[in-house]
């Protein structure tokens, strides 16, 4: 994990233009040259780099990326059983003629994925995100069986990127000369967490498809369905406890911050729409719990590293997960 | 905890087993999910014991808690405000909607 993320280069993002124009010609055959030329950053962090041309974009990444499993969790996206759920990528023609050649690029070792261009949630109007089509969306992923998908996918990561987490602020503490309350609470809660949790012992229990990252920002809506929302970011995509994918929105909701009604319509669509995780009926808290408490010891551990690292105070939201992990902590 | 209404500093107090939150800015109050029933069972308790010299009209239930009945949560969960969702109640939560 990098700890100064200073972002693409001008000539990572030309590159990854051409990626999305040529994909693009592929696609439609060749273009007339009238579409709209424009290239726009969409998204440009650690965890990959995106670069929108017209209806295309393409997507470098991140580095140590592994090809084998990124060729596995394509084949997946592009399976037909995850039609209506996970954006299609575009594969090159030759992906299919031959298993040998990986079906993407790459860029300065980075490999690079081309994707149609799908509408984000607003970000400008929380009130209005699809939280139904979410919990819809993810009950479906989790009812794919992982047997009859392109594989073996690698195990979900969620307590693998709790534990990454929680190892960021050990070095974020050291490098800024010591443990702050906000960092103490969060270790305490984080002590609390059962073995598994903490990805100290394996995960047993039936093994669900998993996205791995489920927030706002990783749901579309695209004409190829139409207009539907879909679910983007194949990243960490995998085999696990499907309750993990749930175990941000609890958490929003159990520190506070998520709208009771948002997280109502969330919980209530995904177990209409038959998801695994929890039971159709009843509290769902005895499979939520240990997750989120993960989620909330993880996004708490994040904002504090960062915070002490750049020498802000923690905002309003964070501060609120950290007085979360206080309770956490607390807990006979 | 941070007070929803003037952003003051609020103190957590026990009361006869009762979590009580106050500010110490407005001195205003929040009880966690079920102590106003629990406060109300302890009132109850007392009247039995003492019943009070005058009847009082029986106050208003509090109107958040009947108006939106709220989901269950686990053991850790927040108190629940109310009204204060959507990502304009707490600085930072719109932002944190949308990243890993």
């Amino acid at each position: 994990m990098t700890e100064a993320f200073t972002g693409a280069d001008d000539a990572l993002i030309a590159a990854l233009a051409e990626h999305a124009r040529a994909a693009r010609g592929g696609e439609r055959g060749a273009s007339d040259g009238s579409d709209d030329d424009t290239v726009v950053v969409v998204a440009d962090r650690a965890d990959g780099t995106v670069v929108r041309v017209a209806d295309t974009v393409a997507k470098a990444h991140p580095p140590g990326t592994d090809p084998a499993v990124l060729a596995r969790r394509l084949a997946v996206a592009a399976h037909p059983l995850l039609r209506g759920i996970l954006l299609p990528p575009y594969l090159p023609p030759t992906a299919t003629s031959s298993d040998q050649e990986a079906p993407f690029g790459t860029l300065a070792g980075r490999p690079v994925t081309v994707w149609p261009y799908g509408t984000a949630v607003d970000r400008d109007d929380p009130a209005a995100a699809p939280w139904a089509a979410a919990g819809v969306l993810l009950a479906r992923l989790h009812t794919v069986d992982p047997r009859l998908l392109p594989g073996p996918l690698p195990a979900m990561a969620g307590p693998a990127k709790a534990a990454r987490a929680m190892a960021r602020l050990d070095k974020a503490v050291a490098a800024t000369g010591g443990e702050s309350a906000a960092s103490r609470t969060v270790r305490a809660a984080w002590e609390r967490l059962p073995a598994p949790a903490r990805d100290e012992a394996p995960h047993e229990g039936p093994a669900a498809l998993c996205h791995g990252d489920l927030h706002l920002g990783q749901l579309v809506r695209h004409t190829a369905a139409d207009g539907r929302w879909l679910l983007i970011d194949i990243d960490d995509l995998g085999t696990g406890d499907p309750a993990w994918d749930l175990a941000r929105p609890a958490m929003w909701f159990a520190a506070g911050l998520l709208d009771p009604d948002a997280w109502d319509r969330f919980l209530t669509a995904y177990r209409s729409a038959g998801g695994s995780a929890v039971p159709a009926d009843g509290d769902p808290w005895p499979r939520l719990d240990v997750p989120a408490r993960a989620l909330a010891v993880q996004t708490a551990a994040l904002a504090v590293a960062k915070a002490a690292l750049t020498g802000r105070e923690l905002d309003e939201a964070e501060s609120e997960l950290v007085t979360a992990c206080g309770r956490i902590a607390a807990l006979g | 905890m941070v007070c929803p209404k003037c952003h003051g500093h609020m103190q957590t107090y026990n009361r006869n087993g009762v979590q009580i939150e106050q500010c110490g800015n407005c001195r205003g109050i929040f009880l966690d999910y079920g102590e106003l029933e629990t406060l109300t069972r302890l009132e109850g308790t007392w009247s039995q014991q003492a019943p009070p010299p005058q009847a009082y009209p029986a106050p208003p239930a509090y109107p958040q808690q009947q108006a939106y009945p709220q989901p269950p949560g686990p053991a850790w969960g927040a108190p629940q405000h109310g009204g204060h969702y959507g990502g304009h109640g707490h600085r930072g939560f719109a932002h944190m909607l949308f990243s890993s």
